[in-house]
């Protein structure tokens, strides 16, 4: 008789396991004459493509409707999303994607709007952007909101973009941003493509902006502060309002990274904190999905200083209802210009407003007070297991170094690697950059106590098996995983970003 | 609420866990004068049947295109999306992944996007696209960039056919960096020449395949007018089923391709969110933005699939980074991929001949209507007809009697009075000759 060991040495004739398939790339599979999509004839037409007919085969593979059903749902079996289970990705904010979100978004006379309708056509969809951005605004105490961007780090470009306008129409160029050194690197990537100079400002012994060296750094050559707030390390600037204070008397804005508003929304307005500018991550705090990879969507919302420089297009009342401007020239205010093409991630914001809607004033209080309760709780029972390297309480993300893993041979990476054998997505790790081998956990408010316990406990784990010397278990780590271990350097020095068929030689792109 | 699980005995015992007394205890580190005791002014929860309710109400506020004759395009177009793709995008180990960060537990992400990033490369002609860009104007900017970059030349010459649109937005990335715009005026009349405008500074060209207003015209003397300059030909392509039966830009000589996909696969959803492509020549790899998936082993020898290259991206390099893009359009590459699936070669094919046909029925019945001139020689699936008055007022008229019959050229040029009259109009696989009955009897209506 075969037991399990011996089937794991030996493997299957196919090389699957089970429910779990292996599945190959669609070039690999089907034949060119077929399709999933039965179209009619086209009606014989003289054609009027000027000569410039494709000569060659596209190189497409043709396969049959349940073909095609079963290579994704195959793929999708090989991937961890929130809905498989606890998913504390660090400043990702995986919580719980409600499914109404995504029925209301495909509702004939929302999904299938094109943007330019007539605009008299599309006044409930003006109407629906108009109470997003409503929403947004109360919720952060702020005058204005630009639903324009496309995602988080496009936000902060617009962000910038209109703090540089502002600044540029008071003839006072400013060269400089100041980024404390736990920041995404987002940040300074977006202020390097807006035109600025990058200067870091580094993190005090309470895992906060040193606001002496801020002060220091904040001179009539500085024109934004960015900070995020609460900050990579879960813990909230309590310097906050004097960082306005100090910003603001320099002259510059204080841009804040909403990335992580989960840990504030519906207790803390950030218009009361200061700030000038701010971008949201409807994909984070507003449970839009993220899709593998987006997409998102980034309104900022913006001070009154700011308000008349944010870009077009954006929704007016006037006496034949709403309406849209869409050029700089029709504007009361002095837009920088256009940065995406049409209106916004329209169909995000029906999820945000969809998913506010339901939450309402008060469960949204209960989201970012449930979402701190649990990162608190999770710091709670696993301080003596890990390094909190900085004091309690946190928000709503927890950060542990790997000091304690020092001397085992087992590092934080291996970690990560060995809770995917456990059933459980890792936490965010190596990040930030402030403590050595972070590992940032999320938890939010959308994890019962026994999936939150059942992570504590598979932790505490883990951690008792690195002191033990199991070294080998964790190099290893995983093993029961779709693919183990990938070799990442391979990919990166030979890279194969594309199949190509097998008879043609190519080598490295 | 129904999506937060903790009761209130659990919150009791994670607090007496913790040792704070309440959860307010917690969020001590927040100014008093800041915390909030109340909820905000809003409006409370409330039930899925009530959201629900709403969301049908704001949808009742609009003219959905699915019930009515509809002929708009300029970049985004309505093709009918097969059911599948809608079912299987909404997998919940799809659409509630994030950024595949552990390839382990992310093959299915890494696998599709690998197929997406074959399947641009071989529509566009070209040897590599990345796992995608938000949309179509951004990537057609983040192309600009990426141009100047590689030529480190500021100066940027702009199609006059070229969408709106793109170029405003690459106008607006291009304004904090210290580029030299130069864009040509709106080319109506199929006049321009812009390999006349390039000199020693330019780095690159950008031009749209077919064009805003609908046209299809060879770019091979254009890329080679380019080249001969040491510029980059960057070609956009607004109407990505239209390479089903188009000569691929990458034929043509383009270095960058950058493109909106949202005709396969996503619904046009008043604009966004959508999926930007973006191909390029093998030598650019390394100064392309955003994500690549690469393949790879794992440690058994068994293939499998990483994000590669990331020392381009800003996780890695901060400031010094191509772009800073993050989050791209990861769900909407998945709907783009498998509608190109579905339909193989065969499919996009006869899909493309379809929308072509269609278009060829519209244009000669468009001419038929008095006054009414069809002004392309070529195009695709969408043309620019010039009618005897402004046509905002007749697109407003039409709308009125029920058929959204094209885009006035105007709102997308609104200072330019010579293009006050023209009109563009679409059609796809989904307009049957009824529907283009119902736009001649409106548009003449309209005229009379």
């Amino acid at each position: 008789m075969m037991d399990r060991a011996m089937m794991d040495r030996e493997g299957t004739f196919t090389g699957n396991r089970g429910l779990e398939k292996e599945e190959p790339l669609i070039f690999e599979q089907g034949s060119p004459g077929k399709t999933a999509v039965d179209l009619p004839e086209p009606p014989a037409s003289k054609n009027r493509l000027g000569g410039l007919e494709r000569r060659a085969p596209i190189g497409l593979p043709g396969l049959s409707e349940p073909e095609v059903v079963r290579h994704y749902l195959r793929l999708s079996q090989k991937n961890y999303g929130i809905d498989t289970g606890f998913y504390p990705l660090g400043s990702c904010t995986m919580k719980h994607n409600p499914r109404i979100n995504e029925k209301v978004a495909r509702l004939p006379g929302l999904g299938d709007l094109h943007p330019l309708q007539p605009v008299s056509t599309v006044q409930g969809a003006l109407e629906l952007i108009d109470t997003c951005a409503h929403w947004l605004k109360v919720l952060t105490g702020m005058p204005a909101v630009t639903m324009n961007p496309a995602a988080g780090a496009h936000g902060e470009l617009v962000g910038l973009m209109t703090i540089r306008a502002a600044l540029e129409d008071r003839g006072d160029a400013r060269k400089r941003v100041l980024v404390p050194e736990s920041a995404h690197g987002t940040n300074p990537a977006t202020a390097a493509m807006c035109g600025y100079a990058v200067q870091s400002i580094p993190a005090d012994d309470r895992g906060r902006v040193d606001l002496a060296i801020l002060r220091e750094r904040l001179d009539s050559d500085v024109a934004a502060v960015m900070v995020t707030n609460p900050n990579t390390c879960g813990l909230f600037e309590n310097d906050v309002q004097e960082i306005a204070k100090a910003t603001h008397e320099a002259g510059a804005f204080f841009y804040c990274d909403g990335a992580n508003f989960n840990a504030l929304v519906g207790r803390v307005r950030p218009g009361d904190l200061g700030i000038d500018c701010m971008h949201l991550n409807l994909h984070k705090t507003f449970s839009t999905p993220h899709g593998g990879g987006g997409p998102g969507s980034g309104p900022v919302v913006l001070s009154e200083a700011l308000a008349p420089y944010a870009p077009v297009p954006y929704v007016v009342h006037g006496p034949d209802g709403a309406t849209l401007v869409e050029k700089p020239d029709d504007s009361d205010g002095k837009p920088f210009g256009r940065i995406k093409g049409f209106h916004g991630q329209f169909g995000m914001f029906v999820r945000a407003l969809s998913y506010m809607m339901s939450l309402g004033s008060d469960g949204l209080r209960d989201v970012s007070g449930d979402a701190v309760l649990s990162a608190n709780y999770i710091l709670a029972r696993l301080q003596d297991t890990f390094r909190v390297p900085f004091p309690a309480p946190c928000m709503h993300e927890v950060l542990f170094s790997d000091r304690t893993l020092k001397g085992t041979g087992v590092t934080t990476l291996d970690m990560a690697k060995a809770l995917l054998d456990e059933g459980f997505h890792p936490m965010t790790v190596y990040f930030p950059l402030v403590v050595n081998g972070a590992m940032l956990v999320e938890p939010t408010e959308t994890e019962s106590k026994e999936s939150i316990d059942s992570f504590v406990d598979t932790m505490k784990h883990l951690a008792e098996r690195a002191a033990a010397g199991d070294v080998k278990f964790f190099h290893d780590s995983p093993y029961l995983t779709p693919r183990r271990r990938l070799d990442e350097t391979t990919a990166a020095r030979n890279p194969i970003l594309r199949w190509h068929p097998p008879s043609l030689d190519h080598a490295a792109e | 609420m129904r999506y937060l699980p903790l009761t209130h005995e659990d919150r009791q015992q994670m607090l007496s866990v913790i040792g704070a007394e309440s959860v307010e205890d917690l969020f001590r580190d927040v100014p008093a004068d800041a915390l909030l005791s109340d909820p905000v002014a809003l409006p409370g929860t409330q039930g899925e049947m009530a959201v629900e309710q709403a969301f049908r109400a704001f949808a009742a506020g609009n003219v959905s295109p699915s019930s009515a004759p509809s002929f708009l395009g300029g970049g985004a177009y309505r093709h009918h999306i097969p059911a599948t793709v809608d079912h299987l995008i909404q997998r919940g180990e799809f659409l509630t992944a994030y950024t595949p960060y552990q390839p382990e537990v992310a093959q299915g992400t890494l696998q599709y996007l690998f197929e997406f990033q074959t399947q641009v490369a071989l529509l566009t002609g070209m040897d590599v696209a990345n796992a995608s860009m938000y949309d179509g104007a951004t990537s057609c900017a983040e192309a600009v960039m990426m141009a100047t970059r590689t030529r480190k030349r500021r100066r940027v010459v702009i199609s006059g056919g070229l969408h709106p649109h793109y170029r405003e937005t690459s106008v607006t990335y291009g304004k904090y960096t210290d580029l030299d715009i130069h864009a040509l005026p709106a080319d109506w009349q199929d006049s321009e020449d812009a390999g006349a405008a390039i000199d020693g500074e330019t780095a690159c060209v950008v031009v749209q395949y077919p064009d805003f207003f609908g046209r299809v015209r060879d770019y091979t003397a254009l890329a080679d007018a380019c080249h001969a300059a040491g510029a980059l030909l960057v070609v956009v392509v607004t109407e990505v089923v239209s390479l089903g039966l188009l000569k691929p830009p990458g034929e043509m000589g383009a270095d960058i391709v950058a493109g909106e996909g949202q005709s396969l696969g996503n619904a046009a959803s008043f604009g966004g969110p959508t999926v930007g492509l973006m191909a390029v020549r093998g030598s650019f790899l390394r100064q392309m933005p955003g994500r690549l998936a690469g393949q790879t082993v794992d440690v058994d020898g068994r293939r499998g699939f990483v994000l590669t290259l990331s020392t381009r991206e800003q996780h890695i390099r901060r400031e010094k980074a191509t772009s800073n893009i993050c989050t791209n359009s990861g769900l909407c590459a998945l709907a783009f991929t498998i509608h190109l699936t579905l339909l193989g070669e065969q499919g996009l094919v006869r899909l493309a001949e379809l929308n072509h046909a269609n278009a060829v029925e519209l244009a000669d019945r468009l001419a038929a209507v008095p006054g009414v001139d069809v002004l392309n020689d070529t195009f695709f699936n969408e043309l620019t007809v010039r009618l005897p008055k402004p046509a905002a007022g007749v697109v407003d008229a039409m709308a009125e009697r029920g058929v959204l019959g094209g885009i006035p050229v105007s709102r997308l040029y609104p200072d330019n009075p010579d293009l006050r009259n023209l009109l563009l109009v679409a059609a796809t696989e989904l307009n049957s000759s009824d529907d283009m009955d119902a736009l001649v009897a409106t548009l003449t209506e309209a005229l009379s």
